[in-house]
């Protein structure tokens, strides 16, 4: 199948290895990836502060990017809720339903990446080793807005040597939230601290997710304490094969 | 935004809505608060499985959540009509109704009508509404003594504190303080008094009954009103709400024009969703109706007052006019990680939690209370356990884009973040600019050791207090792509 990558602007700036991890998965199970050029920020960003105005060009240039492209694939759950939920609301806010409804086309096309290997592509096992032991953020957006459920976990579980440890109270948000955590940063740090340490009671050597964003926070926290605890995006995990280690 | 052209004003809410600082601020200092932190933990994790086991339970949960929905917007479509038929038929049935535009009409509706009885004291049922228009203060400058008979209102009143949750409104207090509270404020309150649930409630029965009993003015909210036949509903778990509304001579029930449901049918549906989000109960104990005066039997005096301050101009926003569908479960402020971890009080309104930051800003106006929809990390557990499907991160989002939206037109938009957000607006527009600017943002990677960044300037400063950043790569995803596919495969 031809995939058409969103590798989201935060991949592509500070975490390209999760973009080329992405590939890597993808070229190994037989698909063939497309990164269109023309790509840049879903916006997510500006519509969450309540900069719709300043998103719209944003909502433009992902439609006009991807909207000839049969299926794409983002490794974040929160970009992808972003695509599907408010490009169609921001379009709409702004007068331009034509836009709208092409950003809705477009939007159900788009898949997070658990959800494209299980539901789209119909894999779980997809021939990773990874020898850590390894809890599992679920994020807010994969889970509510996307409702990708267990898929992670479905995946994970079938990589070669990992030890999947549960994360206790998994469901409850890492206290991100864009630039929640900037303008209330003491209350997202008191949630951050909460994760952090359901994350360290599992004694687990990495604690993973399917968003840069929230791994971000997180392992922003864990780093500063020095817990020794590394995050680790869904994605690079299954990409890791024997051969690759 | 463009849904404002045209439509008519209304008048803005007065009374406990707005907070004397930001919430930032408010929330600050509530997270240094070592026991309230703790209260709040036990309690709402307590509440948190209750209403997780019994709504478990209800193989057609989903089903009822979108029919709640469905009445509430049905409801809201023909509320003058439903307002108006409520009005013929409590008159037809003995009561009177009086309309207040805002809080100060409401209570000097309710003071003067109190004075006419001559009493000096009134009873009440416990009321999210009488709080909102602050008709306890109100009554006090009338010289009428209200009496708190809900316990936890009662605690409240007692500790001259605020209510910080819609249906436990003293969560904030252990039953340590609550014992200490007793002992200082009640009258006439056994000294030995221990902290045992019993004996608390024991106490508070003692001193309650003789209120019951020498009261001849009533006051209550009201959870729902049925407009076919003009019946009134108060739902409770203690009793105390049937006595305030069974024994005085005078009742004088003060509603949210939104609380109006058409028809019997629409509550049958509201009597199922609300017991098991709020309570986490099948059922709640007590449930009362009473239509208009029946002679010889319970009040023989009743008023009804329709409040609006602030409803109408919430139900001419087409997105945010959902918040008035809320049947005050307070569902989502028990799973909201925000209020798990500020409590109410750092919300500055009597509505606290998810469902007041979408719903006081629309009461007051958006700029009476500007920080509150920013109150939310979005992470749409509200949304989940919401008995009417409000969608509350998506009004909260709205509200943001109301805020800056204002500011916009007004040329008062906080001036770092509006800059900010037009830069990266206008770069990442373009791809050309775009890569120019992840060239700059490695002018960063010298600020790195050991792979990471400690320190950033305002307003990453915020970020960086507890959080070290990832050093930018030498190569971007985008850099790593072309040299790969340039390369001759």
């Amino acid at each position: 199948m031809r995939i058409a990558l969103f590798v989201t602007c935060l991949a592509d700036t500070l975490y390209p290895s999760v973009g080329r991890a992405t590939v890597r998965l993808l070229e190994r199970l037989g698909h063939q990836v497309e990164f269109p050029q023309g790509q840049t920020c879903c916006g997510q960003m500006h519509i969450n502060t309540g900069y719709q105005k300043e998103a719209l060009p944003l909502v433009r240039r992902y439609v006009e990017t991807f909207e000839e492209c049969e299926v794409i694939v983002a490794p974040s759950g929160s970009c992808v809720g972003s695509v599907r939920h408010q490009h169609p609301m921001v379009a709409r806010a702004c007068g331009d339903e034509n836009l709208a409804q092409r950003a809705e086309a477009a939007g159900r096309r788009t898949f997070e990446l658990s959800q494209l290997l299980v539901d789209v592509l119909g894999v779980d096992d997809v021939g990773a080793y990874y020898p850590h032991r390894v809890t599992y953020h679920p994020t807010c957006h994969s889970l509510r807005m996307l409702r990708v459920g267990d898929r992670p976990l479905q995946l994970l579980r079938r990589v070669e040597g990992l030890d999947l440890v549960e994360l206790p109270d998994a469901d409850v948000c890492c206290g991100f939230g864009g630039t929640f955590a900037l303008k209330n940063s003491d209350t997202s740090t008191a949630m951050l601290a909460d994760k952090m340490r359901r994350v360290l009671d599992t004694r687990a050597e990495v604690c993973s997710a399917s968003d840069s964003s929230c791994l971000m926070h997180i392992g922003g926290g864990l780093s500063r304490l020095q817990t020794g605890v590394k995050t680790v995006h869904l994605a690079e995990i299954l990409a890791a094969t024997r051969a690759a280690t | 935004m463009s849904t404002y052209l045209g439509m008519p004003t209304a008048p803005e809410g007065v009374g406990h809505l707005r907070g004397s600082e930001p919430f930032p601020a408010a929330a600050r200092r509530a997270l240094a608060n070592t026991q309230l932190r703790h209260n709040l933990a036990m309690a709402t994790a307590t509440i948190r499985a209750k209403r997780a086991a019994v709504v478990a339970e209800v193989p057609d949960w989903e089903e009822l959540r979108a029919a709640g929905q469905a009445a509430k917007a049905g409801a809201m479509r023909h509320l003058d009509r439903y307002l108006e038929q409520l009005e013929t038929q409590v008159q037809a049935r003995g009561g009177h109704v009086h309309w207040a535009t805002d809080a100060v009409a409401a209570n000097r509706i309710v003071t003067d009508l109190v004075a006419a009885t001559g009493s000096r004291e009134v009873v009440k049922v416990k009321s999210m509404v009488t709080d909102e228009i602050g008709l306890n203060e109100a009554l006090a400058v009338a010289g009428i003594t209200a009496h708190e008979t809900d316990l936890a209102e009662l605690i409240i009143q007692l500790g001259h504190d605020r209510p910080s949750h819609i249906l436990v409104p003293a969560i904030h207090r252990n039953r340590a303080e609550i014992r200490e509270i007793f002992l200082r404020e009640m009258a006439g309150v056994d000294p030995a008094l221990t902290d045992d649930p019993a004996a608390l409630a024991e106490a508070a029965r003692l001193y309650l009954r003789r209120r019951f009993l020498a009261a001849r003015v009533g006051v209550s909210g009201a959870n729902f009103a049925i407009a076919e036949t003009g019946t009134l509903c108060v739902v409770e778990s203690e009793g105390n709400g049937r006595m305030c509304l069974t024994l005085p001579d005078t009742l004088i029930t003060v509603m949210g024009i939104e609380k109006v449901l058409p028809s019997w049918e629409d509550l049958a549906v509201f009597l199922q969703l609300l017991p098991r989000s709020s309570t986490g109960e099948r059922m709640n104990p007590y449930t009362s109706m009473w239509t208009g005066v029946t002679p010889g039997d319970g009040p023989q005096q009743f008023h009804l007052v329709l409040l609006d301050n602030g409803r109408t101009a919430a139900l001419a926003d087409e997105t945010g006019r959902q918040a008035l569908h809320c049947i005050r479960c307070s569902a989502c402020l028990n799973v909201c990680p925000v209020y798990e971890r500020v409590g109410g009080h750092a919300y500055g309104s009597v509505y606290p939690g998810p469902i007041g930051a979408v719903l006081s800003p629309q009461l007051t106006g958006v700029e009476e209370n500007a920080s509150l929809p920013y109150a939310s990390s979005l992470c749409g557990a509200c949304y989940d356990v919401c008995p009417v499907k409000i969608d509350i991160p998506s009004v909260l989002v709205h509200l943001r884009a109301r805020h800056v939206d204002e500011a916009r037109k007004e040329r008062r938009l906080p001036h770092a973040e509006a800059i900010a957000m037009a830069a990266a607006s206008w770069v990442m527009a373009e791809p050309r600019r775009y890569s120019a600017a992840q060239r700059a943002a490695r002018l960063g990677r010298p600020l790195g050791r050991r792979g990471r960044i400690g320190q950033l300037p305002p307003p990453l400063s915020a970020w960086a207090q507890a959080r070290d950043s990832p050093v930018p790569p030498s190569q971007t995803f985008r850099q790593w792509w072309r040299d790969e596919h340039r390369k001759p495969s």
